[in-house]
């Protein structure tokens, strides 16, 4: 958050956080924009997954968490790193695979990582990161804090064997975790009523004995509601829910991706539609928490921080070979 | 580990003599749970996790009488699902905890395997060195109790393939007592391989027996004419096989690799430079095996040392079968090694 957000508005007013809420969507976008642009000059490789459209998830859920609780993310998780308060530098420089990357060059776009931030990845196994969020909220509850894992996946995990073992283990153990399901309709390539028996997902939560809800991804002050009311219940030890967000991806799964599995018809019907940020920013408008001058100061901030980190990235060192190997293991002289 | 721990174990490994330097029978199985229980009365971060540990009292019977002293939190009962309390057992370690994950064999292992590989054994590289794991899961290995084929297989060499795990094959009592707190101390991942033969496995174990090192392989038996090399539950089998070749008047050293990664190639370097020929006797399958990983490293190392080729002693290549009769001759067996020693004399 840059200093001229707080500055305009007092602190805790409809102003001020919509100002927060735009400049947070607004960051990922245009981030996630300039990262596709940055692929085309080959500045970035590998895979490479964009949030565009999804924005209202992660910037709504991180507002309910504390820094002490955990994150465990997807690999199409820039916005929730960026929400989550990782410095943009340090993404920006992980997606160029340099020294100053937040994983050091060694994870790329799909495996950030911040212990600072408690940040626990970027896992690209899809629902790889259930079971290890549920090991979190273990090591929590056994330590007897009041903590919440969050953990975030797409509905195509839904369909993993550790989805159904994490979602049973955790509402047995009443686990500190919420399970957010970002329903962007497809697995990849695979729509949801070719991939799932049961579309509402977040009936599932029911064969487990959890409270499951489902909430309009598109709408970032129902989903800030919606996390709001879960991790509430959560930290206060009522055990495990199954939030299911809906959203849609609006561009393609990878860069790799051709889009041949839906209509361009239907991506378009979305874009009328209009994504998080077009909605909220004309909900602000109307209400008058924000007016157009408003949106053009954040998109020059959001534009100048973006800048900053392909300025950091591109300057910044590459990890010398010689340190290939380091960390494959951790440094410890037994006794 | 060293002083600390040594002091610990003199504390509270007393199984009825309460001296420190006198010898107690016990057995594999016993020094495994003495391990576990020492290691949990000294740090309240340890807890051990896995299918039937509590109230069964653990599927081999290692962790009877825990839930007692320990209670349910700690002694944790899991369903039957591997890959995610394998993984909680990962998240909890993220998280601060000193968990011990328990698999009931290494066939069910494989069902977690996604867990262990892809994040275990990779976050701290993945993370840029920002997060270790330090993890035990322990797991039951091997044949010879006529479980047929999907309880029997030997797939160590599947983990010590891994950069980023550590790979235990405690094969005596000693190492059953005294692996465990150095893997528990370690910021890393271990896995660790209980061959289900060895559970039984008697004898005399020092009262102050306490943490080993999980790096380095031991002389089991001292030979100048051939190097055996083998780990875990084909240890006693390769010692009966020395006893035999002994009376043929060939005298074999005994190598136990006790971990599997890293190998300690020092040890194994330096004992084919003294006895020039070298047979490895390993439970895994031949092909791809740990066996073939041993060999290439001898004769990268050490080749003009040798006087004969290398041979291997492995399982033959056929999923594990059920009738006692060919179960035996899948396995390595001590004919089966003073057969290949007597070949690998016969050479050169």
């Amino acid at each position: 958050m840059s200093k001229d957000m707080g500055d305009a508005a007092p602190a805790g007013s409809d102003r001020a956080r919509a100002l927060q809420l735009v400049h947070g969507m607004l960051r990922i976008r245009r981030f996630e924009e300039k990262c596709a642009e940055l692929y085309g000059a080959l500045k970035i490789r590998g895979f490479l997954h964009l949030y565009v459209g999804e924005e209202a998830i992660a910037v709504g859920l991180m507002r309910v968490l504390t820094p002490e609780d955990a994150v465990v993310a997807t690999y199409r998780e820039h916005g929730h790193a960026l929400a989550r308060g990782i410095p943009m530098t340090a993404i920006m420089a992980e997606m160029y695979g340099k020294a100053s990357g937040c994983s050091h060059g060694r994870g790329g776009s799909m495996h950030l990582f911040d212990a600072t931030a408690r940040f626990y990845g970027g896992n690209a196994i899809v629902a790889g990161g259930l079971p290890l969020a549920t090991g979190l909220a273990l090591a929590d509850m056994l330590q007897q804090r009041a903590r919440v894992t969050a953990c975030v996946f797409g509905e195509g995990a839904v369909a993993e064997g550790e989805f159904h073992e994490s979602m049973n283990l955790a509402a047995l153990w009443k686990l500190p975790v919420l399970f957010l399901c970002e329903n962007n309709l497809y697995a990849m390539g695979t729509a949801l009523e070719r991939s799932e028996a049961q579309t509402e997902l977040h009936q599932k939560a029911a064969g487990y004995g959890m409270p499951g809800s489902v909430v309009d991804g598109m709408d970032v002050l129902a989903v800030e509601d919606a996390a709001r009311r879960a991790v509430t219940a959560i930290r206060s030890g009522s055990g495990p829910q199954l939030l299911e967000v809906r959203t849609y991806r609006f561009r393609a799964h990878s860069m790799f991706d051709p889009e041949r599995y839906r209509d361009k018809a239907e991506v378009e019907a979305w874009k009328k539609k209009g994504g998080p940020l077009t909605r909220f920013i004309a909900r602000a408008k109307h209400e008058r928490w924000l007016d157009e001058p408003d949106i053009e100061g954040l998109e020059r901030t959001v534009a100048e921080e973006i800048q900053a980190a392909i300025d950091f990235a591109e300057a910044s060192e590459w990890e010398p070979v010689a340190e290939l190997t380091r960390d494959v293991y951790t440094p410890w002289e037994p006794a | 580990m060293g002083a600390r721990c040594r002091a610990d174990a003199r504390c509270v490994y007393a199984l009825g003599t309460g001296v420190n330097d006198s010898a107690i029978q016990t057995t594999y199985r016993e020094a495994l749970r003495s391990a576990l229980r020492e290691a949990m009365r000294a740090d309240p971060r340890v807890f051990l996790m896995g299918e039937d540990v509590g109230r069964y009292g653990g599927s081999y019977a290692v962790s009877l009488g825990l839930l007692e002293e320990f209670g349910p939190e700690r002694i944790r009962d899991t369903p039957l699902s591997e890959s995610a309390f394998t993984g909680a057992g990962i998240g909890a370690a993220l998280g601060g905890m000193r968990p011990i994950v328990e698999i009931m064999t290494v066939n069910f292992s494989l069902l977690a395997l996604d867990q262990i590989l892809n994040n275990a054994a990779t976050i701290r590289h993945m993370s840029g060195g920002q997060f270790s794991v330090p993890l035990v899961i322990r797991m039951a290995t091997g044949a010879g109790r006529q479980l047929a084929a999907q309880h029997s297989h030997s797939l160590e060499n599947w983990y010590a393939h891994i950069p980023g795990l550590r790979v235990v094959a405690p094969a005596t009592l000693a190492d059953a007592r005294g692996m465990l707190p150095t893997a528990l101390a370690c910021p890393d991942p271990v896995v660790m391989f209980e061959h289900a033969t060895l559970y039984n496995l008697e004898g005399a174990l020092p009262a102050d027996s306490g943490a080993v090192d999980i790096e380095r392989a031991a002389i089991r038996r001292s030979g100048k004419d051939v190097t055996l090399v083998t780990y875990g539950g084909s240890l006693p089998k390769t010692l009966a096989a020395a006893d035999a070749l002994a009376a043929d008047g060939i005298d074999c050293e005994v190598i136990d690799l006790r971990s599997l990664r890293p190998i300690d190639d020092a040890t194994i370097i330096a004992s084919v430079a003294r006895t020039r020929r070298i047979v490895v006797v390993d439970e895994g399958w031949r092909s791809g095996s740990l066996a073939g990983e041993i060999v290439t490293r001898v004769v990268e190392q050490a080749f003009y040392d040798l006087d004969a080729a290398p041979a291997r002693v492995c399982s033959e290549e056929v999923p594990i079968p059920y009738a006692k009769h060919l179960e035996e001759a899948a396995l390595p067996q001590p004919a089966k090694i003073v057969a290949a020693v007597h070949a690998v004399m016969n050479r050169g």
